[in-house]
């Protein structure tokens, strides 16, 4: 870190909690000066958007995003997270912000000033950098793009209820969030087709063209007999068997292009949801690094604010105490525990990459030698933002301090026995196994049931089979899987069967199947 | 950097949302209203309430990994003494460790939210199949008008109160010493009978002159009206003030009458409750149950106490006419009375009945309603002795109103007057 001295020249920005535009404006100015001079982040424009409660509320509700369609799901989220907090049993999250261009913070307005600082400097200062420059996000979104889709989107599934009714869309809908997790295309070159912006502008070319080439006429005209037949694809007058595309990981995708019964809306439907689902894959990978870089950014940019002399002694101690629950991580027999808190954990590695760069030990030269001792800690941490996901992240730069202050140990869960076994712990023999463990923990690609359509036979029984690749013999939930397989089934208009094989020896589990009657 | 300020932005965008999520839950909801029904009290209905309600078909499946087969790894935090190869017994299912698993699944059954007061009234009439302007009616808020509120300083002229402004300027004159118009006269016919004295006691008069300079003066700077002094009546918008109400309930609790028919007896009277609630600021409401001796009782005994013995349907009426006269008199209360039995009575005591109803009650009351309740599976019965005894009472009296109940739609019929002719008991 580069520590000038403390300087405490000039007057703090700020002496009260209360807080006006001026102020959130200077505060931001003095955040980037910091952000942007001294660490030399690289930001989209910033829009700050002060709500109240109730509308942070509405933003949970519908998964952060504005202007999101309508669906009763979000009616429900909204009713409980409300509970929640009329209980006071949890509290509104200080800010959320949106991957956009230009980046949208909302702040709310009961917070201190110092709070909405706190906020600047991590979301609009940490957060923003991430988005912009990590690579996930630079593959799988358009931040220039995801407001006006979400326009679009909102438009349309509101124009698809008047014409075809509520209950019509809600099916569709309810069926296409169950298969949500799925509408991904996973691998790299496979999508392509999935570009925001892109889609976008091939859907409102699709519908403008329709409007402008409709003619009422052709509506009496008797369709030739070949044209009913292969209706479902038509822009591709002779479309492939689907079997060549199989098998097919992206169940939405499938569905969307070869599904025999949906009608064209239903389609845009299933596609408005499968690009909301890659939109969030990147997010869904990197919560830790977000979560760190933003954090490592706030406390970079408060203290310095500090030494400046910009912070007053107290907004500091409120600062801190606010930062440090952040961060805090209950251990595993804590009644507070759930799961490892990606603010501690990130934030604790992003300070160990610091701590490496600068002062380094010779465990650490064994065990990052890149960082180790390089001397420039932010060179090296925005490396690290920009090429690397939560697995890849802490399979790199997790180094054995960390894991001895968080006291990691593994365990080794066999679903017959009664008993966990411990499998390792932070020593010598320990180090490599907790890292690879805790790196397949955050992993999406493990933590997913990898599901695949490996057949779909148009011609004759029009039945779809679904294989689970069973990994370590980890079945599908029961319950869910057959009501998921239901909505599956519904999309699909015919009988759709599961069966789950294990990876290793080829042999069949288990199997689901639904039928649909037509 | 732009701030923009959303928070004027309409509120509730979410309201789409919730009524969808409303429609969604629709039969959960309804069940819970009932159940809601059933444990409060008759006169406090219209109150929102929370609901609990199992989200069975609020589920959002998607595929999902069983955490109850095959193996796992994973790490925890925070190893106090723990070595390799040590064995931690899993704890008992449905636990929950929070570590692994029940993320989505279980732990949602049971959804807990509150409705608005429109919420809950739109859902317990819908069972009820009240036509909408009759719900549109029972909803609203009640009318405001002014009413006195004490004095003000001040306030148009046309309000001005002349007691209070009056006394007020009394009592500072009388503090200041204003020399009144009587003392001013006394002073110059004194004055003037000094100076028609031969000689004039010239000292007198100086000193006499000076007191009339001084009079003046003093009548002059001492205002005989100040604004200090006015007071205004003060008006304030409060809630129609309307004369007090008496509700009566009258049940038969023989054992013939079951749980069910004891709910759809509930539910008239808590529709009559609402509708009392409405028009009148204070409802009081009387609980008397019969067999064959009748008793006023509170409302807890009324729908869960049992009791044997015969019917005696004039007990109750007795009862009721005993409780109007101690307590109700005439003049000062709104009488009604809401009815339910099974249509069983001792032969012999229906013209007793009628007799107390023509001679007093109906008299008495603004509105007597009677529900007759049966199951309508037993299919079309006999009318019973006391359908035919009160069938009479109908034309002769039109504040009388009775009708068969199997079920809670056809509850509201019996109050179609009551609610169709909205003026007359205001």
């Amino acid at each position: 870190m580069q520590t000038t001295g403390k300087t405490a020249t000039s007057k703090p920005l700020f002496e009260s909690a209360d807080w006006t535009f001026d102020l959130v404006n200077k505060a931001y100015d003095a955040c980037a000066e910091i952000g942007l001079g001294e660490l030399g982040l690289d930001i989209y424009p910033n829009v700050i958007e002060v709500i109240t409660s109730e509308q942070m509320l509405d933003a949970y509700a519908s998964i952060g995003l504005p202007r999101m369609y309508r669906h009763w799901s979000f009616g429900k989220q909204f009713v409980r997270d409300e509970l929640h907090y009329r209980k006071g049993s949890r509290a509104l999250a200080y800010e959320l912000v949106i991957n956009s261009d230009p980046c949208i913070n909302y702040i709310m307005e009961e917070n201190s000033m110092t709070m909405h600082t706190l906020v600047l400097a991590h979301a609009a200062m940490g957060h923003n950098h991430f988005f912009k420059n990590n690579y996930l996000f630079q593959e799988w979104t358009r931040a220039d793009a995801i407001l006006d889709y979400l326009d679009f989107a909102k438009t349309y599934v509101s124009r698809c209820e008047e014409k075809h009714g509520v209950n019509a869309v809600e099916q569709v809908l309810d069926a296409a969030h169950a298969l949500m997790n799925q509408g991904i295309s996973r691998y790299p070159g496979a999508n392509k087709h999935v570009s925001l912006a892109r889609e976008r502008e091939r859907a409102l070319a699709r519908h403008l063209y329709e409007e402008q080439s409709f003619n009422d006429l052709w509506r009496t005209v008797p369709k030739p007999q070949q044209d009913v037949a292969d209706g479902e694809e038509g822009d591709k007058p002779t479309a492939p068997p689907p079997q060549a595309h199989l098998p097919e990981d992206n169940l939405l995708y499938f569905l969307e292009k070869t599904a025999p019964k949906l009608d064209d809306w239903e389609r845009e439907l299933l596609r408005i949801v499968r690009n909301l689902a890659t939109y969030f894959y990147p997010q869904r990978q990197t919560k830790v690094m977000n979560e760190g870089c933003a954090t490592w950014t706030h406390f970079y940019i408060m203290n310095r604010l500090y030494d400046k002399g910009l912070l007053s002694e107290g907004s500091m101690l409120e600062f801190l105490h606010s930062h440090s629950s952040v961060t805090m991580q209950p251990a595993w027999s804590d009644r507070r525990f759930s799961g490892m808190n990606p603010y501690a954990l990130g934030f604790a590695i992003m300070r160990d990459i610091e701590r490496m760069a600068n002062e380094p030990t010779d465990e650490d030269k064994e065990w990052c030698p890149d960082v180790a001792g390089c001397g420039d800690a932010v060179g090296a941490l925005k490396r690290v933002w920009a090429e690397y996901r939560d697995d890849s992240f802490i399979l790199q730069y997790m180094s054995p301090k960390v894991m001895r202050d968080f006291r990691l140990f593994g365990i080794h869960d066999e679903s017959q026995h009664p008993h966990v076994f411990v499998s390792s712990i932070h020593d010598e023999r320990g180090y490599r196994r907790v890292r690879k463990a805790l790196s397949e923990q955050y992993c999406v690609s493990t933590s997913d049931p990898d599901l695949q359509i490996i057949d779909a036979d148009l011609q004759g029984s029009r039945r779809l089979v679904v294989s689970h690749n069973v990994r370590n013999g980890v079945l599908l939930e029961r319950a869910n899987c057959e009501r998921t397989l239901y909505h599956l089934a519904r999309l699909w208009g015919y009988r759709v069967k599961l069966i789950e094989v294990d990876n290793e020896t080829g042999k069949i589990l288990k199997e689901h199947e639904n039928l649909r009657m037509p | 950097m732009q701030i923009v300020d959303r928070r004027l932005n309409p509120k509730s965008k979410s309201l789409g949302n919730r009524q969808r999520f409303l429609r969604r839950a629709k039969a959960e909801i309804k069940e819970a209203v009932r159940e809601a029904v059933k444990s409060r009290k008759v006169a406090d209905l219209a109150s929102g309430e929370d609901v609990k309600i199992s989200s069975k078909s609020l589920r959002e499946p998607t595929f999902s990994l069983d955490s109850k087969s095959g193996s796992r790894d994973f790490v925890l935090p925070g190893n106090s003494d723990f070595v390799v190869g040590d064995a931690i017994p899993k704890p008992p299912p449905g636990g929950g460790r929070g570590s692994k698993g029940s993320k989505d699944g279980s732990g949602e059954d049971d959804f807990v939210f509150s409705l608005t007061r429109e919420e809950f009234l739109d859902i317990f009439f819908e069972d009820l199949k009240l036509p909408n302007l009759v719900k549109a009616k029972l909803k609203n808020v009640k009318s405001k008008e002014l009413t006195r509120a004490g004095f003000s300083s001040d306030g148009p002229p046309s309000k001005l109160n002349h007691v209070r402004t009056m006394r007020n300027s009394l009592a500072r004159r009388i503090a200041l010493h204003r020399p009144s118009l009587k003392t001013l006269e006394a002073l110059e016919a004194e004055i003037a009978t000094a100076e028609a004295e031969t000689p004039p006691d010239e000292e007198r008069l100086a000193e006499l002159r000076a007191r009339h300079k001084r009079t003046l003066y003093l009548r002059k700077t001492v205002a005989y009206l100040d604004p200090l002094d006015l007071k205004f009546n003060r008006h304030e918008r409060r809630p129609k003030p309307s004369t007090q109400a008496v509700m009566f309930c009258l049940m038969d609790v023989s054992a013939s009458m079951t749980e069910r028919l004891k709910d759809l007896a509930k539910r008239f009277f808590m529709l009559l409750n609402i509708f009392l609630q409405r028009h009148y600021r204070e409802v009081q409401v009387v609980f008397i149950r019969h067999t064959n001796v009748a008793a006023e009782v509170d409302e807890e005994t009324f729908f869960s106490g049992r009791e044997t013995g015969g019917t005696v349907i004039s007990t109750a009426l007795v009862e009721m006419q005993r409780v109007i006269n101690e307590r109700y008199p005439v003049s000062d209360w709104n009488i009604y009375a809401a009815q339910a039995s099974d249509g069983h009575n001792f032969s012999d005591d229906m013209d007793e009945c009628l007799d107390i109803l023509q001679m007093n009650l109906l008299s008495q009351c603004q509105y007597f309603a009677y529900i007759e309740v049966g199951s309508s599976d037993e299919g079309p019965y006999p009318p019973s002795e006391v359908w035919e005894g009160y069938e009479e009472l109908i034309g002769q009296h039109s504040n009388f109103a009775m009708r068969r109940v199997s079920e809670a739609g056809d509850i509201y019929p019996v109050f179609r007057n009551l609610f169709s002719d909205e003026k007359k008991p205001a």
